[in-house]
């Protein structure tokens, strides 16, 4: 139908031979300016890489030492066993628990599920409601849902505009029937730290059950079960280092004894709390990250944070209409969520391809909305849809960081030249007076 | 996910990207989206009054890499063409010369939105009826 003819007036303007804009996850790394290895990977909110030295921890446990830690019998078993234990214990000292409570599973998902099933199955005859956060990860939140088609009654918090609930709010909140409340200690997406110590308190008071979803904290910032009053918290190894697949719920066993109905059947491995053969190599390489992560913590945290401050800075300084996305306070040290206002979140991942970061641009979801944990903090769709979340970790150096600030400031200031929100801004325009077509 | 070279090609050498003065009578603005939706695009022509054809098209756009790509497509296709002509450009059109996914065909519906748009502009400023427009492209 259409008959145009292409007429290309305009050159490319800086097209290198073959160059490629879309990130090809198995291309050869580069090298660039600064002396940094390309694709530069500052996405660990959504995983890490395993630590060479947790790995090295694994290996025997594959081949050799390939016991199943139930065979009570031999020493294959005896062996495997032994290392599950070593483990247990090196993830109960990061966190201020005993062996004892630490309970393995397959992920956070997993654990978030035992535990929130669990505890309602459990305490069903004490109460029928539950307490949670509308910025929850969705294993928490889906498995809120499912429990409210079965008659329990769930209460989702707000959050203010830092990204924090109202303790105020949580206290009227809470009720005779409430028999726990599941609040997670830092966020994924914005990486600010819940209150937890004065959210256990308040529950303990009444004698409700604290669940926390530890994941983005725990071997990151100092996590104590006792201090904090938390009663069951999720873990998982592949937030710190470890490997994918493996993940812990703690569930504490005094003052008070906390129970949980199991929701997998079959041999009573665990406690009787989650069935199924350990997987041994997971497990082991899970409590050396843990190990590796409460000795390195505070050096680490130091180093993330100045990294993070440099990061941030350098961004601020070069482009105008940024935006901090919760509060700068109470937050993980490798975290920086920022939005680069009239500039779409997609569009710059696409710019900064040799860049691993997330957006919560609706466009980079399944879902076409945007983050709704931003959405949660008064956030405007257009500012969401701007966001990028920086997570740095432990291999990230100060040249990437370099790398990384120089490549976004050149991307952003090309797309702001192609935004007409931006130019209708700096003409002073005000963009909320214009009646926009939703569509 | 992956895009396809001419989006990328579209992304990175942008064409036609700019600002036309939009008191003009010869020029038609257009611009559909919406911000809280994450795609914005302003499309603007330079019409020659005497021959009715597009002599000039610019735009700008805040949305993803196909957004970006469908409307600076669509001021390469608009540029030479009569308005009567640029009338019948469709999404489909873009569609398949950027081979855009299902998931972003909603772009390309807001590129022929902004060319109509910019269209009914200038017709509005120039008082042309649809019945005057029709005699001109024969």
């Amino acid at each position: 139908m259409n008959t145009a003819t292409q007429m290309q007036e305009n050159p490319p303007l800086n097209a290198p031979e073959g160059d490629q804009i879309v990130p090809s996850v198995t291309g050869e790394a580069g090298t660039a300016a600064h002396g940094v290895k390309l694709p530069i990977y500052m996405d660990n909110h959504a995983t890490t890489p395993m630590d060479p030295r947790v790995l090295e921890a694994m290996v025997p446990y594959f081949t050799g030492k390939f016991g199943n830690a139930a065979s009570r019998n031999h020493g294959f078993g005896w062996e495997a066993e032994q290392g599950v234990e070593l483990a247990r214990e090196q993830i109960a000292k990061l966190i201020g628990a005993t062996a004892k409570e630490i309970i393995f599973t397959s992920g956070a998902t997993e654990s978030n599920n035992l535990a929130i099933k669990g505890i309602a199955e459990m305490y069903r005859e004490r109460g029928n409601h539950i307490i949670t956060e509308v910025t929850e990860h969705k294993a928490v939140l889906d498995t809120c849902k499912r429990l409210e088609k079965s008659g329990y009654r769930v209460t989702y918090l707000p959050v203010k505009a830092d990204g924090l609930i109202d303790l105020e709010e949580l206290k009227a909140a809470m009720t005779d029937k409430t028999i726990l409340v599941s609040i997670m200690f830092a966020n994924n997406e914005i990486g600010v730290i819940q209150p937890v110590a004065e959210i256990g308190k308040l529950c303990h008071e009444r004698n409700i059950i604290f669940h926390t979803d530890g994941v983005q904290a725990a071997g990151k910032v100092p996590v104590d079960v006792q201090s904090m009053n938390i009663d069951v918290m999720s873990l998982t190894a592949h937030k710190m280092y470890g490997p994918k697949g493996v993940g812990a719920l703690y569930v504490r066993r005094r003052n008070p004894r906390v129970q949980i109905s199991e929701q997998i059947n079959g041999g009573g491995h665990e406690r009787g709390m989650r069935s199924g053969t350990l997987n041994v190599p997971g497990i082991v390489g899970f409590g050396k990250a843990a190990e590796i992560a409460r000795e390195e913590m505070q050096q680490e945290g130091e180093r993330q944070v100045a990294l993070r401050t440099r990061l941030q800075q350098k961004l601020e300084a070069a482009i105008d209409y940024t935006h901090i996305n919760g509060t700068m306070e109470h937050r993980l040290p490798g975290n920086l969520n920022m939005s680069f206002v009239y500039v779409e979140g997609e569009s710059l991942l696409m710019g900064i391809n040799d860049i691993a970061v997330s957006s919560g641009s609706a466009c980079t979801s399944a879902t076409l909305e945007p983050s709704y944990v931003l959405k949660a903090l008064g956030l405007g769709d257009d500012v969401a849809h701007s966001s990028i979340r920086f997570g740095l970790g432990r291999f990230n150096t100060e040249a990437e960081v370099d790398y990384v600030a120089d490549k976004l400031i050149d991307v952003v200031l090309k797309l702001r030249e192609l935004s007409p929100l931006y130019e209708m801004v700096k003409e002073g325009i005000d963009l909320s007076k214009i009646e926009w077509a939703a569509h | 996910m992956a895009y396809s070279d001419k989006v990328v090609d579209h992304y990175s050498n942008p064409r036609n990207v700019g600002t036309l003065d939009k008191s003009s009578t010869e020029v038609g603005t257009g611009l559909v989206g919406a911000p809280e939706c994450g795609d914005v695009m302003r499309l603007q022509i330079k019409v020659n009054p005497e021959t009715q054809v597009i002599e000039e098209a610019k735009f700008k756009t805040f949305g993803c890499g196909s957004a970006i790509a469908s409307s600076s497509l669509a001021t390469e296709w608009v540029k030479g063409k009569t308005i009567a002509e640029a009338m019948t450009i469709s999404n489909t059109d873009i569609v398949k010369e950027l081979a855009l996914p299902p998931v972003k065909i909603h772009c390309s519906v807001l590129a022929e939105d902004a060319i109509r748009a910019a269209i009914g502009d200038w017709k509005a400023k120039n008082g042309v009826t649809e019945t005057a427009e029709v005699a001109v492209a024969k």
